[in-house]
């Protein structure tokens, strides 16, 4: 599209000029539009589910199997025959279809599509994962949707969308040292509640010195505010890695229905205590809480730099006894990173468990489920009761550098005010 | 006479679905046996064709899993109310064809148990002589739900409802 196109974009957000581009007429907050998209990402678990949509009840078309992308992670590699025979279904039917597959232990799908380049500024992404908002991390307009609406959009190409309108999080001041983009995204979270961006989009303004690993956790937590997408503007390491739109910037006179303003200084480290993730609370009210598994890992913090924050903290050191560390790298790729760098050698002298990148136990269905009155710290996004496996298991979600130092002492831990060296 | 099941705030599909009764980890024939599995156990094996599903704030927070409401669908809830809905699966319900009313009053007016009559076609819930009004969804949706679905409206006329005869080219990124 050439720049003449372009439809009036004053005093517009994030969300409306991408969709004003998007459907080449100028777009408020309210209407609906039906746009293309760029790519529409199905998950192992939803798969059988998109394939009879597709098969059943829109023709058998597939339009543009290039913008189509499936990825086995969910249960990765598959932990029975129904989970395999659907992975299998779904390996053939890419194959028949040319539809992109990245297969098990490639990683999770937020992160897959991330480093393959699948993913860019000012684009609109249709996930069948409610975590689909990560992609916001470089302004990319990612939501989640279900199996029917997935169908739908990978047989038309298009998706039908309500414009949101959209919520500003105004991050001010300096992030003290032990607080992560984790606090600052769980922080949000309770600010909002799990309902008060329900429909929106979430800016986050003044996230320049968050990297890109940052933004992600940012975007991705945006949807347990009930958020539609979390869009962080591009500056710092979005612009040097990714080609930017020049349209896609924060206009000083856009209209959104809420500013939330956070003063980063003011900020500690945080847990979502059980059941909910809007359950935030300050740690340090939760010193006593004896931990049986920390689990690091997921879309939200899985990454290579949290794992190097994990392995900083716990080098030369042993998990606690009665305490089990579970690592779950995001990716091959970060698998692969953190073996050459030596985080591996690290983690794995400190008695963690590794498992195949993909999302692990963060939905339940294996690879260290919970027990009935067992207790996991988790760098996860959701600690719903039963999320984990028994609805008697109680999940705390937090940092990387908390469950690290939770690893280490087997109780809910703080990060100390200086930053640890072994 | 359809039931009332009052399932009060901030009901999360792992509560309507627990991610580990999915149908690709139990079967396709054996999911929607969990629905409400951890929190109301006898939920799937007590639930009769047309009963009502009542919450308050947020119904459907979480997951996107399709096959939660489809669990509801299979044991033929005949429609769920709420005071608020989370976006994601409230365009799963209506997608299955599962039909979904917000409202203000009416989540806080019926008690778990109730026995009452549910006329879809005029949004009325009838409980002895009282009489509770559902607003009707929007246009754009009554549009889609007179072909059945949005996917049946896809199939019928190749296009999505309010698309029209101006249909937007579908433009790519260049």
């Amino acid at each position: 599209m050439t720049p003449t196109s372009l439809p009036d974009l004053r005093g517009l957000t994030l969300a409306e000029r991408i969709l004003s581009v998007r459907s080449g007429s100028r777009v408020r907050a309210g209407e609906l539009v039906v746009v293309s998209v760029d790519q529409v990402m199905v998950v192992d678990s939803v798969a059988p589910s998109v394939i009879a949509r597709i098969e059943n009840d829109l023709g058998g078309r597939v339009r543009n199997p290039e913008r189509v992308t499936f990825v086995l992670d969910h249960v990765a590699p598959a932990a029975n025959v129904e989970v395999a025979t659907a992975q299998a279904d779904a390996r053939r039917y890419a194959r028949e279809r040319g539809i992109r597959i990245f297969d098990v232990g490639r990683g999770i799908c937020h992160q897959v599509l991330m480093e393959e380049g699948l993913i860019q500024p000012g684009g609109v992404v249709l996930g069948s994962d409610s975590h689909s908002t990560t992609y916001g991390a470089v302004s990319c307009f990612g939501t989640g949707m279900g199996a029917t609406d997935v169908a739908l959009s990978a047989a038309s190409g298009r998706t039908w969308l309500k414009v949101p309108e959209t919520v500003v999080v105004k991050l001010t001041g300096e992030r003290p040292v032990g607080v992560s983009a984790k606090d600052v995204a769980l922080t949000v979270v309770r600010e909002l509640t799990a309902e008060g961006a329900t429909y929106s989009s979430l800016e986050f303004h003044g996230a320049e010195d968050f990297t890109l690993s940052e933004r992600m956790t940012l975007a991705n937590l945006a949807v347990e505010a009930g958020a539609k997408v979390g869009l962080v503007p591009p500056s710092g390491e979005v612009l040097e890695g990714f080609s930017v739109p020049e349209w896609l910037v924060v206009d000083p006179d856009a209209a959104y229905v809420r500013v939330l303003e956070l003063n980063l200084g003011a900020l500690t480290p945080v847990v979502a205590a059980p059941s909910s993730v809007d359950n935030v609370h300050p740690l340090s009210g939760f010193s006593g809480v004896r931990v049986d598994q920390v689990f690091v890992g997921t879309c939200t913090n899985g990454r290579l730099d949290d794992l190097h924050t994990v392995a900083d903290i716990l080098r030369g050191q042993r998990v606690a006894d009665g305490t089990r560390l579970l690592v779950i790298p995001a990716s091959s790729r970060v698998l692969q990173d953190a073996a050459a760098d030596g985080t591996l050698t690290t983690l794995l002298a400190a008695g963690a468990v590794f498992g195949t990148p993909g999302c692990g136990p963060c939905m339940g269905r294996h690879m260290g489920v919970l027990a009935p009155s067992e207790v996991c710290v988790s760098t996860s996004n959701r600690n719903f009761v039963g999320r984990m496996g028994s609805s008697e298991a109680q999940i705390f979600l937090a940092s990387p550098a908390v469950a690290a130092l939770t690893a280490l002492t087997g109780f809910l831990a703080a990060p100390q005010p200086e930053p640890v060296v072994a | 006479m359809p039931r009332v099941w009052q399932f009060g705030d901030s009901i999360n599909t792992d509560d309507i679905l627990p991610g580990k009764y999915a149908p690709f980890m139990v079967g396709e024939d054996e999911f929607h046996r969990y629905a409400f599995a951890h929190l109301r156990p006898e939920f799937a094996a007590e639930v009769r064709p047309g009963d009502l599903l009542v919450g308050g704030r947020n119904w459907g927070l979480g997951s996107s899993r399709e096959y939660a409401p489809q669990a509801l669908k299979t044991l033929q809830v005949g429609a769920v109310i709420a005071e608020s809905f989370a976006r994601i699966h409230f365009r799963n319900l209506l997608n299955l064809g599962i039909p979904a009313f917000t409202s203000e009053t009416v989540p806080d007016a019926l008690r778990d148990g109730d026995t009452v009559s549910f006329d879809l076609a005029a949004g009325t819930i009838a409980r002895g002589d009282e009489v509770f009004g559902l607003e009707p969804p929007p246009a754009f949706l009554q549009e889609a739900l007179k072909e059945g679905s949005i996917l049946a409206f896809y199939q019928k006329y190749g296009r999505f409802p309010g698309e029209g005869a101006k249909r937007a080219p579908n433009r790519q990124p260049s």
